[in-house]
């Protein structure tokens, strides 16, 4: 069996960056606490943000933790989904809108 | 996928699951070296709070019985339809002559469903004559499981009882997952019955819910998941309701049969004890409550209850209730009471904190 590059335990070591530059280290997760303390957004609308762009970026640590922060602050399958319908709708719509480029490119290069 | 994914329509008493012993089941809890966390002990006593004492006994909980009409994959008393164990008459009669002469204020009466008991009724009505606030956890589907029990929201109403029901969301899907298939829709509609008697509209008729997550991971915000559940049940079903409390589920009986068949009960104790509060340690419910068991033994609270860990004082029955020598004892904890000390707390009464 070949060693997973991504083990979910890592996760919880998520903190032990400081270690290399804890002066960073701090200020980032100061951010991070205060950009998921509840403001104009909830909590939940915060992490179903946060689900949609952990699918966006691909981390399966995101993909974790916002699923289960989902969950925690209420939100529920259909609201989880939608928001991955969202990002799925973003993603292929950014690959889809640069067809507006291919099509200028033909009609520049074509007779 | 594990076989977690099926219904289980019997306790684990009857299928003979080896979780149906609290040998078993101490076992696992008190391994905590394993699972890299923590004695429950050893954090209360890195703030001064072991031993734990009791700061009073305001909630005698009184468990009339295992029987239920559901069978819900996190029940922490592995009750059911199955389960014949409930209080005799004379018990709780002993309960009454303790009560009668005690300053205790508030008497909470939980299951399985206690309306099953034969004698629940006359237990609620002497209770009420003692003028004592009487709480009652309803399941809900008990009030349409069978019509001698659709008059409970009136007989409820009679004695201003305090109703206190499950339900761990505002759609089918999670709470069947949890309850039962058809759960959902029966809870929507015993709640327009006691809606409809003025219950959870504002008055003096309390009816207050209990949200508990359907799976290995923590309650959030009560006061947020209150206000989602307000405006959903009220949107969809112009239902009412007093206030939402969020439960965390501990890891006891069938909870604890979810979190080992779906292998999630080391994360999920890791994520309990990470989530230690000492302030809600301090605030946890059994240092104001006294348990008594369907047989009359006495416990700490309902978890202790079910994990038959007996109030460590010479009188442990209620034919026997010396409440000086109750309020001096030391109460038995293990690492199931973390359950109760993560985030902003637990109790029978949501957060504490």
């Amino acid at each position: 069996m070949s060693k997973p590059y991504y083990v979910d335990s890592d996760l919880d070591k998520f903190g032990k960056i400081g270690e290399w530059n804890k002066e960073l280290a701090d200020k980032f997760f100061s951010y991070y606490g205060d950009v998921f303390a509840p403001g104009a957004l909830s909590v939940r609308e915060k992490s179903l943000i946060a689900l949609a762009v952990a699918h966006a970026v691909q981390c399966p640590y995101c993909i974790d933790a916002y699923t289960t922060e989902s969950l925690k602050s209420g939100a529920d399958e259909e609201q989880m989904m939608e928001a991955l319908h969202v990002t799925a709708a973003i993603r292929g719509g950014a690959s889809l809108v640069h067809g507006v480029q291919m099509m200028n490119k033909a009609k520049e290069i074509s007779m | 996928m594990t076989s977690i994914t099926k219904e289980k329509k019997t306790s684990l008493k009857y299928r003979a699951h080896e979780l149906s012993s609290n040998a078993v089941q101490m076992k696992i809890l008190s391994d905590n070296e394993s699972i890299g966390i923590k004695a429950f002990d050893r954090a209360l006593k890195e703030d001064s709070l072991f031993p734990l004492k009791p700061t009073g006994i305001d909630i005698f909980q009184v468990n009339v019985g295992k029987m239920c009409n559901q069978v819900c994959k996190h029940c922490h008393v592995d009750a059911g339809p199955d389960r014949k164990e409930i209080m005799t008459r004379e018990t709780m009669q002993a309960c009454l002559d303790v009560l009668k002469t005690s300053q205790i204020s508030t008497v909470d009466l939980t299951g399985g469903a206690p309306e099953m008991n034969p004698n629940f009724r006359w237990f609620v009505e002497e209770l009420s004559a003692l003028g004592k606030h009487v709480i009652v956890r309803c399941n809900l589907t008990i009030i349409l499981a069978h019509k001698k029990y659709n008059d409970l929201p009136e007989f409820f109403k009679k004695h201003k009882v305090e109703v206190v029901s499950s339900l761990p969301y505002f759609a089918a899907r999670r709470t069947d997952a949890q309850r039962g298939e058809g759960v959902f829709e029966k809870s929507i509609e015993a709640l327009k019955m006691l809606n409809a008697v003025g219950y959870g509209t504002g008055g003096d008729l309390k009816l207050n819910l209990v949200y508990n997550p359907s799976g290995a991971f923590l309650p959030g915000d009560q006061n947020s998941l209150e206000q989602e559940f307000k405006t959903k049940l009220k949107d969809g079903w112009n239902l009412t309701f007093d206030q939402l409390f969020a439960i965390t589920n501990l890891p006891v009986s069938r909870f604890l049969e979810y979190l080992v068949a779906s292998e999630n009960y080391a994360d999920y104790m890791v994520e309990l004890a990470n989530a230690y509060n000492p302030t809600a340690a301090a605030e946890v419910m059994c240092r104001n409550t006294i348990s008594v068991g369907w047989d009359g033994y006495l416990y700490d609270c309902d978890f202790n209850q079910m994990l038959e860990l007996k109030v460590a004082a010479n009188s442990t029955h209620i034919s026997d209730f010396k409440e000086k020598e109750l309020l001096n004892r030391t109460i038995v904890v293990n690492q199931h009471c973390y359950g109760c000390t993560a985030g902003a707390g637990s109790s029978c009464g949501g957060t504490v904190v």
